[in-house]
C-alpha cells in the first residue's frame, strides 16, 4: 500500500517534471524577467563596450568610425591616464591594509567578553550603511581648514593645521582616512564571522601548552582566518579600485587632479566629453588590471598555502 | 599569590581592551554626532574657533530652510519611489529565477547559473556606458524607468535566494504537487512563506543600495524633478558650498531612512554581509 502510494507520487512528480521542451519552457517562464534585464544591461553591454573601445563615437552621431587600437594607444600615451592609475593604486594601497588591520583588531576585541557589544557593533558598522554623498559632506566639514574638527584636534596635540582638501598630498590622505572610516565595518563583520568559526578547543589546547596571547594569535587565529583574510583582501581591493561617490563629493578629483581616480576618469570621458569609445577602452583596461591583480593574488596565496602545507 | 597576579593582569587587560574599543567606536560615530549638532546650529556657532560641540540654541528651523532652498520633499519622494520599486521588483524576479535554478530540471541549468554568477565579477564601469545607450535607444534617459529598470534583476539576489531555497525540504512541495498545485503556486504558497529571512535580507540590501546609489542617478537623470536625495544633495553642495547648517541638515535627511531601516533590521543586514562573504 505504502509502496504503491510512493510510486503513484513518483509518477505524478515525474509527469509534472516531464522532460525536454516543456521543462525548458517552464524554466524560461521563471527566468525570463531576469534574463531580459540581464541581457540588456549586463551581457550586451559587456560585448558592446569591447566593440566600442575600437571606435570613435560621441553617442549622438549615427556613424561609428573604426579606429583599431587608436583609443588604446591614446590612452597609454595620455599622462592623465597614468596619473589617474597611480592615484587609484595609492588610494587602494592606502585604504586596504589600514582597513584590514583596524577591522581585524575590532573583530578580535569584539569576539571577547566586552560590555555593550551590541552598541559597539552598531556604532562601528553605521558608516557602512549611510549614503556616501552625505558621508563625504560630513567629512568636508570635518576637513575644513579654519573651522574643521580635525585641524582643531591636531592643534590640541600641537600639530600644525593642514589645508586638507586643497593640498594635493593632504587631499589623498583625507580621502584615504574617509575611505577607511566608511568601509572597515564590513570587514569587521566578515572577520567576526571567521573568528566564530574557529573552534574553542584549539585555544584551550594551546593554553594547556602554555601558549601566550601572541603565540595563539599567530599560530591559531591567523592560519585559521586565512581564507577569510584572503577573501576580504580581494573584495576590499576591488571595491577600493572602484571608488567614485566619495571622490566626487569630497574632492571632485582635485586639487590639480590629485585625487582623480579611474572611475572618475571613465565617467568624465563618457558623460562629460561624450567620448564613448575612448571611455570604453579605459573601462576595459581598468577591467583587465583588476582581473590581473585578482589572479595574481589567488596565485600568490596558492603558492603560499602550498608552501605551508609542505 | 600567583593566582591573584594573573587575575589582576586579566582585569587590566580587560580594561585596556574596553578603552580601545570604546575609543574606536566613539571616533567612528563622532562624525555623525558632529553632523547632527551642526544641523541645528546657528551660523554664528558654526564659524567659531575652537569649534563648539553644543549649539547655544537649537535651530530646528534649519531643516525648514533646507527644504526651502531645494525641493528635498520631491527628492525624497523620488528616492523612495525608485528604492521601493527596485526592491519589490528584485524580490519577485530573483525569487522566480532562484526557484528555477534551485528546483527545475532543464538542460544547461548549471552552465547558465555559473555564467550568471560569473557576471558578478564584472565591474559596473564596463557595463555602464552601453547600459546608458540602451536606455537612450529606448528613449528612457531622464526618467524613472532609467533609474528603476536596470536594477530589476540581480545576480547576487538570485544567488542568495537559490542557496536558501536549496535548504527547504522537497517533501513539502511534493505533497503540494500531489494536491495538483502548479509550479508557480508552489513557489508562491510554499517556498516564499518559508523564505522570509532570506527575502528580508535581500530587501534590506537592495533598499539601502538603491537609496544610497549615486553614480547611476547622476548619469541617467538631468531634470530637477527626477533627482533623488543623493543627487539633490550633491548639487545642493555646489550651490550652498559653505552653508554648513543647511548642508548638514540635508545630510541628516539623506541618511535618516537608511539608518532607521538599519537599526531595526540589523540582524538581516549582518547576515547578508556574511552570506555574500561565503560566496567567494
Amino acid at each position: 500500500m505504502l509502496n504503491k502510494s510512493t510510486r503513484v507520487k513518483k509518477t505524478i512528480i515525474n509527469r509534472r517534471d516531464g522532460n525536454g521542451k516543456k521543462n525548458i519552457l517552464t524554466a524560461l517562464g521563471f527566468l525570463s524577467p531576469t534574463l531580459v534585464i540581464f541581457c540588456a544591461f549586463v551581457l550586451f553591454p559587456v560585448f558592446f563596450s569591447f566593440y566600442l573601445s575600437f571606435h570613435k563615437w560621441n553617442m549622438f552621431s549615427s556613424g561609428r568610425e573604426f579606429l583599431g587600437l587608436e583609443n588604446y594607444r591614446r590612452l597609454f600615451s595620455d599622462p592623465e591616464f597614468w596619473m589617474v592609475l597611480k592615484n587609484t593604486f595609492i588610494y587602494t594601497l592606502g585604504t586596504v591594509p589600514l582597513n584590514m588591520v583596524i577591522a581585524l583588531l575590532t573583530a578580535i576585541i569584539l569576539n571577547r567578553r566586552i560590555a555593550g557589544k551590541r552598541f559597539l557593533r552598531t556604532a562601528i558598522f553605521t558608516p557602512v550603511v549611510i549614503s556616501p554623498v552625505a558621508a563625504a559632506l560630513i567629512w568636508r566639514w570635518i576637513y575644513d581648514p579654519n573651522f574643521g574638527l580635525l585641524n582643531y584636534l591636531m592643534d590640541l596635540v600641537g600639530l600644525p593645521s593642514v589645508n586638507w582638501l586643497n593640498e594635493p598630498k593632504a587631499a589623498m590622505v583625507a580621502l584615504i582616512i574617509m575611505g577607511v572610516w566608511k568601509t572597515f565595518g564590513t570587514n569587521m563583520v566578515l572577520f567576526s564571522a571567521g573568528l566564530q568559526g574557529i573552534p574553542d578547543h584549539y585555544y584551550e589546547a594551546a593554553e594547556i601548552d602554555g601558549a601566550g596571547w601572541w603565540s595563539k594569535f599567530w599560530n591559531i587565529t591567523m592560519p585559521m582566518l586565512s581564507p577569510t583574510t584572503f577573501f576580504i583582501m580581494i573584495m576590499s581591493m576591488i571595491s577600493s579600485f572602484q571608488v567614485f561617490d566619495i571622490v566626487y563629493v569630497l574632492t571632485s578629483g582635485g586639487p590639480l587632479g590629485a585625487t582623480k581616480v579611474m572611475v572618475f576618469y571613465i565617467y568624465e570621458n563618457a558623460f562629460k566629453f561624450f567620448e564613448m569609445g575612448y571611455a570604453s577602452a579605459a573601462a576595459y583596461v581598468f577591467f583587465a588590471i583588476l582581473a590581473v591583480l585578482t589572479v595574481l593574488q589567488v596565485k600568490f596565496m596558492q603558492t603560499r598555502a602550498g608552501y605551508e602545507a609542505v | 599569590m600567583d593566582i591573584d597576579f594573573r587575575k589582576s593582569s586579566h582585569i587590566v587587560k580587560d580594561i585596556i581592551l574596553h578603552v580601545i574599543i570604546y575609543a574606536l567606536a566613539l571616533a567612528t560615530i563622532a562624525p555623525f554626532i558632529w553632523m547632527l549638532l551642526t544641523s541645528v546650529k546657528d551660523i554664528g556657532d558654526i564659524f567659531v574657533y575652537p569649534p563648539k560641540w553644543l549649539p547655544s540654541k537649537f535651530h530646528f528651523e534649519n531643516y525648514a530652510r533646507a527644504f526651502q532652498a531645494a525641493p528635498f520633499g520631491r527628492y525624497y519622494l523620488n528616492s523612495l519611489i525608485v528604492a521601493c520599486t527596485v526592491t519589490l521588483g528584485q524580490l519577485i524576479t530573483c525569487s522566480m529565477a532562484a526557484y528555477a535554478f534551485a528546483r527545475l530540471q532543464f538542460k544547461g541549468r548549471d552552465v547558465l547559473f555559473y555564467i550568471f554568477l560569473g557576471t558578478m565579477m564584472i565591474p559596473y564601469q564596463v557595463t555602464m556606458i552601453p547600459s546608458f545607450m540602451v536606455l537612450y535607444w529606448l528613449g528612457w534617459v531622464d526618467s524613472y524607468q532609467a533609474m528603476i529598470v536596470p536594477g530589476l534583476a540581480s545576480a547576487f539576489g538570485t544567488f542568495l535566494l537559490r542557496q536558501f531555497f536549496l535548504t527547504i525540504p522537497k517533501e513539502l512541495e511534493e505533497a503540494a504537487y500531489i494536491d495538483g498545485c502548479g509550479k508557480f503556486r508552489v513557489l508562491w504558497q510554499i517556498i516564499i512563506p518559508l523564505s522570509k529571512p532570506a527575502l528580508a535580507t535581500l530587501a534590506i540590501f537592495t533598499f539601502m543600495g538603491t537609496f544610497n546609489d549615486f553614480i547611476w542617478a547622476l548619469i541617467v537623470v538631468n531634470s530637477d524633478h527626477l533627482r533623488t536625495v543623493q543627487l539633490g544633495l550633491a548639487i545642493f553642495r555646489d550651490r550652498y558650498i559653505t552653508d554648513w547648517d543647511l548642508l548638514m541638515a540635508g545630510s541628516v535627511m539623506a541618511t535618516l531612512p537608511v539608518l532607521i531601516v538599519f537599526f531595526f533590521a540589523q540582524k538581516y543586514f549582518i547576515k547578508g554581509i556574511t552570506l555574500s562573504g561565503i560566496k567567494g
